[in-house]
């Protein structure tokens, strides 16, 4: 049995338990629930057109704008209609509309002349979207990186904790087992989330905001692989910190720097999406890269070689981080008296077979 | 299959204190092989060299003549001194599972836990959470995670230390199974009555030094002055004044002295017989207690 098939195993086992846990399974269900929520409501809510009561003479402008029209004899008429609620505005003469607390969009719209509309950068995303996709991808990194980040560092903790590592580093190298929880936090991780994404795109459709599919279809293909770099890059930090830790109560302390190392990023991009500067830098930093970076593919302001130089930069530093991830590991997994600090678990590694 | 294990000149510090100094000896296939020495001794660390959990900073750990590989020590069967499985899991699949770390394939992991489990008396027990388990039942699956894989050479760290009377009949039972089928095996233990019932052979180590190695009964020839047990029917004093005795204990009727090396017993029992009756006149052999106290100071 070679490194690769003991890596199988390990994250084999990870898998099957996590399939499991009660608490994975809901938190799964809640953030479905709250996909086709989100994406299936909006558009119901939002409602039907507006009913307006109305003299027959301006009724049927009115009629061909779509608007449900409840005729009325006169405007005294037409007011009591608003004020006992029987319809949502109406037109009297002069014309004006009247309603309660609320201008009715629609109905003025069917009554005015609209100038010609020519758009300069007809691509340009709106606002609202614009607003609430990085959220979006901040969030879910932010999200998986720390549920499933921790998950690792607490397998890591587990099996130090309950003794069963000597038994483990005895039968399979101690990279294999790094490998195995790393590799199992990925896949979960990627699964939920494209679970989440095909509960998503369903709802996207059904409540008919298709044309947004088409528009952040780039973005989620560049997001894929700059999650997963971004993903390796933590993971290696969490497991060196639940390597580090003695007992689940550790995790917390131990793990700060890594804590930050999530938040910082999720942050500065919900913050500063709007700062261009503040953008392109983040967009190259390993930490903000995976977010940051196809957000800008997203709004466009991304040059086509920008991100291959930005995936570069954050394999390069997944690579040294899960190096350095690695040895800390190494060096402390079977130091079980106290915390193990950074320190000691870099310098007296065992350099075990 | 009837390899011998040996290590050979294997030092080990930690920091500025050293461990281990020059360990070697060997483990002979087919015996049980009794690993003593006080706490802080080195027993530990010898042994997670030997499975290769922690590195020699000098020496070597060879296995029928040569260097032990990662391949090999899949093949052992190991047992530290701090125990533990994954409290989560049931007892069959994290036997079944260890089995497959050493290399089993999924079925051949199977049939092994189910066996073993049945076994150790746990064959009821397999689907329940480990934790669900009493802390004896927890150490049956703890020997039957030693042994999924059918191990050749067998390294136990205390494994009998907190077994309950039962649970020690298993283990020894497996134990001297796994031997007589051939294999090397080492356990060590302070509890040396326990050491002294079991063992084929006998290394003791003291302060990180192998201060003697052999079989039981070599180390009984080679550690100890001759001494005989007397009972006869009256008070047994006059011995005291018999040349060349020097009297451990006197009781009565019963007395137990040491001759010099090379001195005939003979003339003793015939100045008893002279006196009177003889109830018992026997060679009396030092306990491994008395052994290993000698040796280690």
């Amino acid at each position: 049995m070679n490194v690769t098939q003991a890596t199988r195993l390990v994250a084999e086992r990870e898998i099957r338990v996590k399939l499991r846990d009660r608490t994975f399974l809901f938190g799964t269900l809640f953030f479905l629930l709250i996909a086709a929520a989100g994406t299936i409501l909006p558009p119901l809510l939002a409602g039907g057109p507006s009913t307006v009561a109305a003299t027959e003479s301006v009724a049927a402008p009115l009629r061909a704008a779509g608007l449900e029209v409840q005729v009325v004899p006169d405007d005294r008429a037409a007011e009591r209609a608003v004020r006992d609620g029987d319809v949502d505005a109406a037109v009297v003469g002069g014309p004006a509309v009247v309603a309660m607390d609320e201008a009715p969009d629609d109905v003025v719209r069917a009554l005015s002349s609209q100038p010609t509309v020519r758009l300069l950068d007809p691509d340009a995303v709106n606002p609202v979207v614009a607003f609430l996709v990085p959220f979006v991808f901040a969030f879910v990194f932010f999200i998986t990186s720390q549920t499933f980040g921790l998950q690792i560092a607490q397998s890591v903790t587990e099996e130090k904790q309950t003794r069963i590592v000597e038994i483990l580093v005895a039968a399979v190298p101690v990279r294999a087992l790094l490998a195995g929880k790393v590799v199992a936090g990925a896949i979960l991780a990627f699964a939920q989330i494209a679970l989440i994404a095909v509960v998503a795109v369903i709802g996207l459709q059904m409540g008919d905001s298709g044309g947004l599919l088409t528009l952040l279809a780039p973005a989620i293909g560049w997001f894929v692989p700059f999650f997963l770099l971004g993903f390796v890059l933590l993971a290696a930090m969490w497991a060196a910190a639940g390597a580090l830790a003695n007992r689940q109560e550790d995790i917390a302390a131990v793990s700060t720097p890594v804590q930050f190392a999530v938040m910082l990023p999720f942050f500065a991009v919900i913050f500063l999406n709007d700062n261009d500067t503040a953008m392109r830098v983040l967009s190259y930093l390993p930490f903000s890269s995976p977010t940051a970076m196809p957000l800008r593919l997203f709004t466009g302001d991304a040059a086509g070689w920008e991100p291959i130089v930005s995936l570069v930069i954050l394999l390069l530093a997944a690579g040294a981080f899960v190096v350095a991830g690695a040895r800390v590991y190494e060096g402390s997994l079977l130091r079980t008296n106290g915390r193990t600090s950074l320190r000691t678990a870099w310098r007296e590694r065992e350099t075990i077979g | 299959m009837t390899r011998t294990l040996r290590l050979d000149g294997v030092d080990r510090s930690f920091g500025d204190r050293q461990v281990l100094n020059n360990v070697s000896f060997e483990v002979a296939a087919g015996r049980m092989t009794g690993f003593v020495g006080a706490n802080g001794a080195g027993k530990t660390t010898t042994m997670r060299i030997i499975l290769g959990v922690l590195s020699a900073d000098a020496g070597e750990v060879s296995w029928g003549g040569t260097a032990l590989t990662r391949q090999d020590r899949r093949r052992f069967g190991y047992m530290p001194e701090e125990r533990g499985l994954y409290p989560k899991m049931t007892t069959r699949e994290q036997v079944a599972y260890l089995g497959r770390l050493h290399g089993l394939d999924a079925a051949a992991a199977r049939r092994a836990t189910d066996a073993l489990l049945e076994r150790v008396g746990l064959g009821e027990r397999g689907n329940d959470l480990l934790e669900t388990l009493s802390l004896g039942n927890q150490q049956r699956a703890q020997i039957a995670a030693a042994l999924v894989h059918d191990p050749e050479v067998l390294v136990l760290d205390e494994p009998f230390s907190g077994l309950d009377p039962l649970a020690v009949d298993t283990v020894v039972a497996v134990l001297r199974e796994r031997a007589s089928a051939g294999a090397p095996v080492l356990f060590s233990s302070h509890q040396l009555d326990v050491v002294e019932r079991l063992c084929d052979d006998l290394v003791i180590i003291g302060d990180g030094v192998i201060r003697a190695a052999g079989s039981r009964q070599q180390l009984r020839d080679s550690y100890t002055v001759p001494r005989y047990e007397l009972v006869v029917a009256a008070d047994a004093g006059w011995v005291r004044d018999h040349p060349g005795v020097t009297v451990v204990e006197l009781d009565g009727p019963r007395v137990v002295f040491d001759l010099p090396a090379g001195a005939d017993e003979q003339p003793v029992l015939q100045a008893a017989l002279a006196r009177g009756p003889v109830r018992a006149f026997r060679p009396v052999s030092p306990s491994l207690t008395e052994i290993f106290r000698e040796v280690t100071q």
